[in-house]
């Protein structure tokens, strides 16, 4: 199958800072990607020259289009939520949803009827009137009642409550994502999104610094818990990170032979957010 | 079946209306609503005073109306009556030029400015036509209204005057069928074409300003004309003559700013052959005259310049990145 995404030697410059620096990356259909980097580090521009909102050196196809030039084109097939609040102030739920049905040939105002039916908006109510739970209510609703390809999400629960946030995943799994679908989310709620990515990209200083399936993660990363007895062995090992808990030492380790470090201690697959951690160690120094 | 290119223009149009209710529609009902108010108010006043110091004015029988009108009273009533349709659609096209002016400083701005750009741009709408719906929403749809709200305002100012002198035994009803709401209404409406197209580089320099600005776009679209005018004054003064001073002022700040005021192509030197060949005041708003000034190039140079200020809104629109 052709890449929903591809990229090849992308680079962007603001001023005198790279936002991206010669990326390149390829995302196929039917995956779920989480592009995690701390702040600054290039997500937001990666994701707006994907959308043909900014300019960029270098090859970028999106489903085959060129988002400089197709942009009108691209976006029938491509949505995305930005973050959370910006849908117009003044606007109201029918107005909004009468809009997109009569502009974007792929959506469904049915399914979108449904989804509202769902939560406690009225047709009357105007966005200014609503928390930023019920923003995303209806921006999900929108969008998911589009039948895109590629569904970009950036930061879309930045500042909701836990139950929005899990409802959010929840409706986005249940009711939207197939395997024609193709989604690329970028949070610092890392482990609220661990577990429904089949794809990790970490990216840093406008460099990507990983680029796995979640299935090669597990094999390629572990997490071993050893005693003080045992630490100077594992650091001979050349740990990614070592952190302590309970008097005992949690070395996180990047392609050593599971045998290796099962003779250490118990072996666990580290978790996103320790596995992020490690990665990014000293991007603020 | 409407093609998609209309019917996308229709709905973008249909949303700034929505967005701009208040000043497109509620402005112009407000402001015909307060004006017909403050006229009963004066009404009133003279009734209740007059009736205070005891002077009723009662018309007899030997008044004008009660011999059969000549074709020119008829005509002249007509007149008289046209006259107040028209000047209250004045007073509320006056309003209509601040709404255009700040809706279209704000149109490419605001939504800059929360960042509802991002929604927008989430649709598979192009930049050319949601810039150019900003331009028909603000110079043919918001006049439109506005003609309509001035000419309903003064249909109910004639009746409300009828309504005062048959108070005072003053028939004056059968005189309102002299009047021509319709032909003044056609000659507002019909006048619409003519002042988007003279108001075209004010709309396109204040969308280009919306589309530019970071902060302030008041401040690029008003400041930085004068900013320019002053300088050339300057170098005009010092005698190193690069552009005349009255070019500047008349032709470029003068186009580029109070284009969006209706009628504002009727300063002197476009009508000159006009004013003083017309037989009555009025036949200076007759398409025929108003469109007249199409006949000077100054008119196409100008919504070329607009087109080109237009085209680089829409350039704006399309790759100013500060979200």
């Amino acid at each position: 199958m052709n890449a929903v995404v591809s990229a090849h030697g992308l680079s962007k410059r603001y001023k005198n800072t790279a936002a991206l620096d010669n990326v390149s990356f390829e995302i196929q259909p039917g995956r779920i990607v989480g592009l995690i980097g701390p702040n600054g580090a290039g997500k937001t521009t990666a994701l707006k020259a994907i959308l043909g909102l900014t300019d960029f050196q270098g090859e970028l196809g999106v489903l085959g289009l060129d988002p400089r030039k197709q942009r009108g084109k691209l976006m029938e097939q491509v949505c995305f939520i930005a973050d959370v609040a910006v849908l117009p102030r003044w606007i109201r739920v029918r107005e909004a949803v009468d809009f997109v049905a009569h502009v974007h040939p792929r959506f469904d105002r049915k399914k979108c009827e449904d989804l509202l039916a769902r939560t406690k908006l009225t047709p009357d109510m105007r966005v200014k009137q609503m928390s930023k739970g019920m923003i995303v209510q209806l921006h999900l609703a929108l969008v998911m009642a589009i039948d895109a390809r590629l569904l970009v999400l950036d930061e879309p629960t930045l500042g909701l409550d836990i139950l929005y946030r899990k409802q959010f995943y929840q409706n986005l799994l249940e009711d939207y994502f197939d395997e024609n679908k193709t989604i690329i989310v970028t949070t610092h709620q890392v482990e609220e999104v661990e577990h429904i990515l089949t794809d990790l990209m970490f990216i840093r200083d406008g460099r990507i610094v990983l680029d796995a399936d979640m299935d090669a993660v597990g094999e390629r990363f572990a997490e071993v818990m050893v005693g003080a007895e045992r630490a100077a062995e594992a650091r001979a090992l050349k740990p990614l990170h070592e952190r302590q808990v309970f008097g005992k030492s949690i070395f996180l380790f990047d392609g050593v032979a599971r045998a290796q470090l099962e003779a250490l201690g118990e072996v666990r697959r580290p978790s996103v957010s320790d596995l992020f951690v490690a990665t990014m160690k000293g991007t603020y120094a | 079946m409407k093609t998609p290119v209309l019917n996308e223009m229709y709905w973008l149009v249909k949303r700034e209306f929505w967005e701009h209710r208040g000043g497109f529609l509620w402005t112009p009902v407000i402001v015909g609503g307060v004006f017909v108010l403050l006229n009963l108010m004066g009404i009133v006043t003279g009734e209740i005073i007059g009736a205070q110091h005891g002077i009723h004015f009662m018309f007899n029988n030997n008044s004008l109306l009660n011999h059969p009108l000549s074709a020119e009273d008829m005509s002249k009533a007509g007149q008289m009556m046209d006259l107040v349709m028209y000047s209250t659609s004045f007073i509320i096209s006056i309003v209509l030029g601040f709404v255009a002016f700040f809706y279209c400083l704000g149109a490419l701005y605001d939504d800059r400015r929360d960042r509802s750009l991002l929604f927008w741009k989430s649709l598979p709408l192009s930049d050319t036509a949601t810039v150019l719906s900003k331009v028909v929403a603000g110079t043919v749809l918001a006049p439109f209204i506005a003609a309509v709200c001035g000419v309903v305002t003064g249909i109910v100012m004639l009746l409300l005057f009828a309504l005062t002198l048959s108070f005072h035994g003053l028939n004056v009803w059968h005189l309102l069928a002299y009047a021509h709401p319709f032909q003044v209404i056609a000659n507002l409406i019909g006048t619409i074409p003519l002042y988007a197209l003279w108001a075209l580089p004010t709309t396109g320099w204040l969308l280009l300003c919306s589309a530019w600005a970071r902060s302030k776009p008041f401040l690029w679209a008003a400041v930085l004309p004068f900013a320019v005018g002053m300088m050339l004054g300057w170098f005009n003064l010092l005698g190193t003559r690069v552009v005349g001073n009255g070019w500047y002022w008349k032709d470029v700040v003068g186009r580029i700013l109070p284009g969006v005021f209706p009628g504002s192509w009727l300063g002197a030197g476009n009508y000159q052959n006009v004013s003083t060949g017309a037989e009555h005041s009025l036949d200076v708003l007759n398409l025929g005259n108003a469109y007249s000034v199409m006949a000077t190039p100054g008119f196409w140079i100008g919504a070329m310049a607009g087109l080109a200020l237009l085209a680089g809104a829409i350039w704006l629109r399309r790759w100013r990145d500060d979200t």
